[in-house]
């Protein structure tokens, strides 16, 4: 099982019910794998202290022109996509960070003057939490801009046998499609603001469009109305928890302590939010 | 005309906030919106929308289900996985960066390319002066190309209307949209808070700024919910020699303002108004636009 968790907006809160969620299902014995796919600002591992124990390096392949066979024929600039080549009269100039790694230039080049090599755009790290939780992060490099090829790879390296939370992005382009695509559900964590509601309003409109379901969850909730209960309301949205503002919640979450470590009533409370979750995915839907 | 971008590598530190007191401190200013994967700012600002127009920025391939005879050419040097082996094949969308490679290699000429809606971009005027935004397409990726066209937009208003100031709200994180916002500026805000989050993607995104070498400055909001890491926040900025401009409390009104849909200048009291005043002033003094 694949719970994603998402938001549109940074900071509502997406860490928090990731890392709590997943810790209480291991906690409950439940197999649980957490996946920080947040991989601008990874954060988990603040929450989760995990003792790393294996780190890879996630590469795309970009093109090496040999000088001494390219005749400045303008094929594998006018072929790029993207702008990454330009054909100048005394060679052809490469912009590493523009390349998405296609091949296209190789295979259009008509003197066979391109080959490959590895570029590393970032990492997959994994480990297990203190009381053994299985961890793994991806971490863009620094200056890098596309971070889909390390999510990618980490979701061929999710756990099937286990119930997999993924820790999105912010956002709703491509970094947060490439992690919500293909799970069984998808949490959206707002907050009652205007600004909560418009970006989760473009996040429940990606979802739909990679028909994944999506059920909410309220942070920082305020008593009464608020116009993201009534918008849930209106589109048939379930709000699966509600997690009421309060400073005390702010400062051990900010000083980065968990909830369910501060008490046993947090740790029901997010076990609750899977118990909700588990039925509609067994039945193939939410 | 002076560029200052406003980022915070943490998500919900308060740029949004800060970016419209800003504009309110600094007027008239140029304002993009540049988080066009969340956009918030009109909802502070309430610009009008004097103009608006569909981007296109992206293309998807497609095949042709009559001409495809099934072979496999497009699926083995797809390198973005997008391409799903039915009888015809299909694209999946979603996984297509429009790279062209399954064109190229189909030898019955069964692929051709669309173009995506990538963004509707909209040119307002607010009570501090134009403002330019975007909203990402629904299933639209290329969020750095918009948030190009959205700088690009802003600037030739700035020069149009002789005004000495861009200020652009940055979308979180370090990637694509963020570097798109960055490249070419001459200053950088960063709005962090004192919580192990918010330090720790303030580490990185100082690295970002410095990998592209963009003088930088740092506010903390929210400055006393942790106060032990407001000082770290300091402590940190002091070894790196990065100004901290100014720290502003928490507070409960900003929460309401903002709630209620307005900017946080008029409706805070003082203790939140000085230190974006301060701020304002050390921005003033930085890019030598005198303004307001």
């Amino acid at each position: 099982m694949v719970i994603s968790v998402a938001a549109g907006k940074g900071g509502t809160g997406k860490t928090l019910v990731a890392v709590n969620l997943a810790m209480s299902l291991h906690r409950a014995g439940v197999k649980t794998l957490l996946t920080d796919a947040d991989v601008e600002e990874p954060n988990d591992h603040l929450f989760v202290n995990p003792a790393i124990s294996s780190r890879e390096n996630v590469t795309i392949s970009i093109p090496r022109i040999d000088e001494d066979l390219c005749d400045r024929c303008g094929e594998c600039s006018s072929f790029c996509a993207y702008g990454a080549l330009a054909t100048t009269p005394a060679r052809v100039i490469l912009f590493d960070e523009l390349c998405h790694g296609c091949g296209g230039c190789t295979l259009v080049c008509p003197l066979d003057a391109i080959s490959e090599e590895e570029r590393v755009i970032g990492a997959i790290e994994r480990g297990s939490s203190p009381e053994g939780m299985e961890f793994m992060q991806g971490i863009l490099e620094i200056g890098e801009p596309k971070a889909s090829p390390i999510i990618a790879a980490m979701k061929e390296r999710l756990d099937p046998e286990a119930v997999n939370i993924v820790d999105c992005g912010p956002g709703t382009g491509c970094a947060a499609m490439t992690t919500v695509q293909g799970s069984d559900v998808c949490l959206m964590v707002t907050e009652p603001t205007p600004f909560g509601l418009h970006d989760l309003l473009m996040a429940v409109k990606m979802a739909e469009e990679l028909d994944v379901p999506s059920l909410v969850v309220v942070n920082k909730d305020v008593p009464g109305d608020t116009e993201v209960k009534s918008f849930c309301a209106e589109h048939g949205l379930e709000i699966a928890l509600s997690i009421p503002f309060s400073m005390e919640t702010a400062r051990l979450t900010s000083s980065g302590i968990n909830l369910v470590d501060s008490g046993e009533e947090w740790q029901r409370f997010f076990y609750s939010l899977y118990e909700r979750i588990a039925p509609l995915v067994s039945s193939g839907g939410a | 005309m002076k560029q200052l971008v406003v980022l915070s590598g943490k998500g919900g530190t308060g740029k949004t906030t800060v970016t419209a007191s800003l504009a309110q401190l600094l007027k008239p200013v140029v304002v993009a919106d540049c988080d066009v994967e969340a956009p918030n700012l009109h909802l502070l600002l309430s610009p009008s929308t004097d103009n608006s127009f569909m981007l296109k920025v992206s293309r998807k391939a497609r095949i042709d289900p009559d001409l495809c005879t099934a072979c496999g050419a497009c699926e083995e040097s797809c390198r973005f996985g997008a391409i799903v082996a039915s009888d015809p094949y299909r694209v999946d969308a979603f996984r297509c960066e429009g790279c062209g490679v399954c064109g190229f290699v189909c030898p019955q000429n069964a692929v051709d390319f669309f173009e995506t809606d990538g963004a509707e971009v909209s040119v307002g005027t607010t009570l501090y002066g134009p403002m330019v935004g975007a909203e990402l397409a629904v299933g639209e990726e290329a969020s750095g190309k918009v948030v190009t066209r959205v700088r690009m937009e802003a600037q030739l208003i700035a020069h149009e209307a002789g005004l000495p100031l861009i200020i652009v709200d940055g979308s979180p994180g370090t990637g694509c949209p963020v570097i798109a916002s960055l490249s070419g500026a001459d200053l950088t805000l960063i709005v962090t808070e004192p919580s192990l989050s918010g330090l720790h993607d303030l580490e990185r995104i100082l690295q970002v700024a410095e990998h592209f070498g963009i003088p930088t400055m740092v506010c903390i909001n929210k400055c006393d919910i942790v106060p032990e890491l407001a000082g770290r926040i300091r402590e940190r900025c002091g070894e790196l020699g990065i100004e901290v401009a100014a720290e502003v409390p928490f507070s409960a009104e900003v929460v309401e303002a903002l709630r209620g849909g307005r900017p946080p200048l008029g409706n805070v009291s003082r203790e939140i108004e000085e230190p974006l005043r301060q701020l304002a002033k050390a921005i003033e003094a930085h890019t030598a636009v005198a303004t307001g």
